[in-house]
């Protein structure tokens, strides 16, 4: 093995892994003593340095490779990918920079650093071993973000829940892994699909695609693997969930799709309407379907703003599964797309609920009363957020939904097989207006109830919110510009 | 030219959002000269283009390439009119939105942005282009009637907004279906009008489409949200509603649906025309029976509505151009009776309930409003001489020979329209004043403003000239059906 090579690759995430521990070293040794604001100050700015850093590296001087056995590759898309949860990290660490509830700054940053590298890590993998350690790299860093309130027991049973799901989940991911491997002797996605192709469907392998369906299913939060997202999204400090929304999902999708689409290649089946064959379609299908009716369903229910979005996510999770049940370059070019802007809004939106909530004291509906009137750029990006998980245009929400639907039903243009989850989906997504806009309805319809002032919070935070807000907006507008960089990448796939 | 109508709004409504917050004045101002910059490019566009049955490509460039979306801007007669019509329905709902004070500034940006997205649907010639704007138009409408609405403005604004989600919803599934059969190479509305979809695709594709644009047209039985959303609507608001947005779904179905599924609208025509006929016949004895002054406009609109639809399904051209010079016709006709009752009658009295009104003595109070509606009354009864006269007269004409008895039953839709709106006027202005009425109202009303005065006289202008020169309007209409749009329709000697 070329270490020079490897080194070469790997520069990106050597960086955060650096920052990490500059961040831990900064804060431990030398700040420990100081104002609280300081040592916010110093930890937040070495945090973003050390993501935009990476940013400028892999736009300025791209490296394409892949090295030992597709342990790591570097091509466009998966840059693409990194930049995407490098910007998710960086707008994390702005809502986080004036964090109240822990003494232990240093170390909640260094924490979710190191969770960007893991899905930095899962973006570049294309080799099962690679993936279940860059996957639980990410998921282990999560768990502890996920318990840092201490003085909330609700962040306890969060953290709990999280990681109870989360490992037993990782077992089945694991028992899958080894079932593949045993059946193509390969770790590696592309010669594990050369090893299956003409097989058919071994019972073994459709164990492994069930034990996999499970693995990734919690990863996504999609239903029946959902249980954790509600109590996880709400008791969790509003920071560490977004995280756990936006970054996290990004990688999650990617590899999902990598794993079904490039591993799993030719054992899909069909999940066309009364054409049930069995492979991962129809998994997939289920999964999807359940998914868009039980969280769009429960959403409208929902009187916390951040469990509302916890089931919303779930709907989310359903829709982007229809762009891996594509399986061909624009269902995977979908879903990269949506997952990037639907992380953005995501962002945004729990940014804005975080100051909302360090405003306010709570991120119940009603503490949203009124907002347009006490701040009227926090609740028009908040507008712009929820219209775009709503998907309305021009917001990138739309067209990332749109671009996906299109991909299912083009994936079989003769029968229009998948019309049927995609008709499903546009349904459900019409229900999904109603909560959204309860949302909207308190920041701009109801009038502020009580004369509390707000608690004022760092003008730093709201700043990164309407950056993201213009962001969402732009790549709404300009959809293209991601997708010029995806559609590249994957010369196996034909145009459909 | 007719581009910077789009350009214009939007750009108005974002800087409509940069001003301070108090000063309404300037945000009434702002809103106004945008609106008027906004017909007079309007205006000049089809001028400068002229009645022909070309197809004017304003803008084409390439905006999402890899799935063969274009930017693409054009206009046909029919979308001149359209613009036209928008161009002078926003001059007046801000006219007739002069006294609004609270949150002016938003009020005004909302109102812009659903102007701006109304304007993008008419000119629009690339389907995801069309979609797009036809989605921008939903919300302000549910903020504008939430926030500023009166009666029930919650309920019917969100009403409003789920029912145009779900008919766009129903669109988007036709039209993804569509792109994907005709190959998924292109959204352009010409390249599909020019494919030949499999006709077992347009049997199911075709009602889809046209059902999900014509919820918003208020085909019975989805007009549930028009009376309600009408009625919970402030003044300006309810004017664009029933003015331009309803015509939004009729021009969406007459021009995405029909052109695309020439074989669909045949299996369908009767279907829908027998839905179109009963929604005129409904709408009409629904508001014989309303107390509120306000739900009687809104079910005439749902009765008016009926007659665009109807024109559509008779597929000669007497009764297409019959229904596009109704949607002009009605948008004017509409936006005058809601500016009367919920500007110079509602705002003045603070009630719509047509008993409590009998007894106030309108006319003696608000003789203007009196003489306005009066007016309004008459071109909304289609008399001879107001452009509802030629426009319902066309339609019924193409309905009778496409279908004579249900051409018998709209006609009898225009008589019941008669009764209600006499039974409206006679209540409304016309009542006896009661000694009870004369004590209580000690304070004189508020004299009608300039504002509303210059809506109301551009209004009852536009509905006399159209009513007594209809060439004006149909020399545009009639030309556009010799376009390779309508090729598939008139190749199925359909037109």
């Amino acid at each position: 093995m070329n270490y020079a090579e490897l080194f070469r690759l790997l520069i990106p995430e050597t960086i955060v892994v650096l920052t990490a521990l500059a961040v831990l070293f900064y804060d431990v040794v030398w700040m420990r003593d100081a104002e609280r604001s300081e040592r916010l100050a110093g930890v937040v700015g070495i945090g973003c340095v050390g993501c935009l850093a990476p940013i400028f590296l892999m736009v300025l001087v791209p490296v394409d490779g892949s090295l030992t056995n597709c342990m790591l590759v570097m091509d466009s898309t998966a840059r693409l990918v990194k930049i995407s949860i490098l910007l998710l990290t960086f707008f994390t660490l702005l809502a986080s920079a004036d964090l109240r509830f822990t003494r232990h700054i240093g170390e909640y940053f260094a924490l979710i650093l190191l969770t960007t590298v893991g899905l930095m890590l899962m973006a570049s993998s294309e080799e099962l071993l690679m993936m279940f350690v860059s996957l639980e790299l990410a998921s282990l860093s999560l768990y502890t973000l996920t318990a840092f309130n201490k003085s909330n027991p609700r962040s306890a049973e969060a953290a709990l829940k999280y990681f109870l799901f989360g490992g037993m989940s990782a077992a089945f991911l694991l028992f899958g892994l080894s079932l593949i491997y045993g059946l193509a002797g390969s770790t590696n996605l592309r010669h594990i699909a050369t090893a299956l192709a003409g097989k058919g469907i071994d019972p073994l392998l459709l164990i492994a695609m069930v034990m996999v369906v499970i693995g990734f299913g919690f990863k996504v939060a999609a239903v029946p693997f959902h249980l954790w997202a509600p109590d996880t999204y709400q008791g969790a400090p509003t920071q560490s969930a977004a995280l756990i929304a936006s970054g996290s999902k990004v990688a999650g999708f990617f590899l999902f799709a990598k794993v079904m689409m490039f591993g799993l290649a030719g054992a899909e089946g069909s999940a066309g309407w009364h054409n049930f064959t069995s492979g991962w379609l129809p998994l997939l299908a289920t999964v999807a379907v359940f998914s868009m009716l039980l969280g769009n369903f429960a959403a409208l229910a929902q009187t916390s703003v951040k469990r509302l979005l916890a089931y919303s996510a779930i709907a989310h999770a359903g829709y982007a599964l229809l762009g891996i049940m594509a399986h061909n370059q624009h269902g995977l070019a979908s879903v990269i797309y949506y997952a990037i802007t639907y992380g953005f809004a995501v962002i945004g939106a729990f940014s804005v609920v975080s100051i909302v909530e360090d405003q306010m004291g709570g991120d119940k509906l009603e503490h949203f009363s009124g907002l347009s009137r006490r701040s009227p750029v926090l609740a028009l990006s908040l507008l712009v957020f929820v219209l775009s998980l709503a998907g309305i245009p021009p917001l990138a929400g739309f067209f990332g939904k749109f671009y996906v639907f299109t991909a299912a039903v083009a994936a079989e243009p003769k029968s229009l097989g998948l019309l049927w989850i995609v008709i499903l989906a546009i349904a459900t997504s019409a229900v999904s207006l109603y909560y959204y806009l309860q949302i909207l309805k308190r920041a701009y319809v109801t009038e502020p109830s009580t004369a509390i002032p707000p608690v004022p919070v760092l003008w730093i935070r709201k700043v990164a919110v309407v950056l993201l807000a213009i962001i969402v907006l732009l790549l709404g507008c300009l959809p293209d510009f991601l997708l010029q960089h995806i559609a590249a990448a994957f010369p196996q796939f034909g145009q459909w | 030219m007719l581009a910077w109508t789009i350009y214009l709004s939007f750009a108005g409504a974002a800087l409509l959002m940069l001003l301070p917050e108090r000063d309404a004045r300037l945000a009434r101002m702002l809103a106004l000269a945008t609106a008027l910059a906004g017909a007079i490019c309007a205006l000049g566009g089809m001028i400068q283009q002229g009645a022909s049955s070309e197809i004017v490509t304003i803008a084409r460039h390439p905006w999402i390439p890899s799935l063969g979306i274009e930017y693409h801007l054009a206009a046909d007669g029919i979308s001149l009119v359209m613009v036209l019509l928008t161009g002078i329905a926003a001059i007046v709902g801000i006219l007739f939105s002069w006294n609004i004070e609270h949150r002016a500034r938003e009020f005004f940006a909302l109102y812009l942005a659903l102007i701006g997205g109304v304007y993008g649907v008419f000119l629009s010639f690339d389907l995801f282009l069309l979609f797009v704007f036809y989605e921008i138009a939903i919300i302000p409408k549910y903020f504008l009637i939430a926030i500023w609405g009166s009666t029930n403005r919650e309920y019917g604004a969100m009403k409003l907004a789920l029912y145009s989600f779900v008919g766009s919803a129903l669109v988007l599934i036709g039209l993804i279906a569509a792109y994907v059969v005709a190959g998924a190479t292109s959204f352009d509305l010409l390249t599909l009008a020019k494919f030949s979809f499999p006709e077992n695709f347009q049997y199911w594709a075709f009602p889809l489409i046209f059902i999900g644009f014509a919820i918003l047209a208020g085909l019975w039985p989805f007009h549930t949200w028009a009376p309600t959303g009408h009625v919970a609507a402030p003044t300006g608001a309810s004017m664009l509603l029933a003015g331009v947005v309803m015509k939004l779904g009729a021009y969406g179905a007459l021009r995405v649906a029909m052109t695309l599924f020439p074989q669909g609208l045949l299996a369908w025509q009767n279907e829908l025309a027998l839905l179109a006929t009963v929604g005129i016949v409904y709408g009409a004895l629904v508001a014989l029976t309303q107390k509120d002054f306000k739900f009687v406009i809104g079910y005439s609109s749902v009765s008016h509505m009926g007659f665009v639809m109807l024109g559509l399904l008779t597929l000669n051209e007497i009764g297409i151009s019959g229904a596009v010079l109704q949607m002009f016709s009605h948008g004017i006709i509409a936006g005058l009776l809601f500016g009367v009752v919920g500007r110079m009658v509602y705002d003045r009295t603070y009630t719509r309930d047509l008993t409590a009104l009998e007894g106030m003595g309108l006319l003696k109070a608000i003789p203007f409003a009196g003489v306005v509606f009066a007016l309004a009354s008459m071109a909304s009864m289609g008399l001879p001489g107001f452009s509802g006269f030629v426009a319902e007269l066309q339609v019924i004409i193409g309905a009778w020979q496409a279908f004579p008895t249900l051409a018998v039953f709209a006609g009898l839709g225009i008589l019941i329209g008669v009764v209600y709106t006499l039974r409206a006027l006679q209540k409304s202005f016309f009542g006896e004043t009661t000694e009870v009425a004369l004590t209580t109202h000690a304070k004189p009303l508020e004299p009608i403003t300039v504002p509303e005065r210059f809506g109301a006289v551009i209004l009852i202008a536009i509905t006399l000239v159209i009513g007594l020169y209809p060439r004006l309007l149909l020399d545009y209409i009639v030309p556009s059906f010799d376009s390779p749009l309508f090729e598939a329709l008139r190749k199925g000697e359909l037109l």
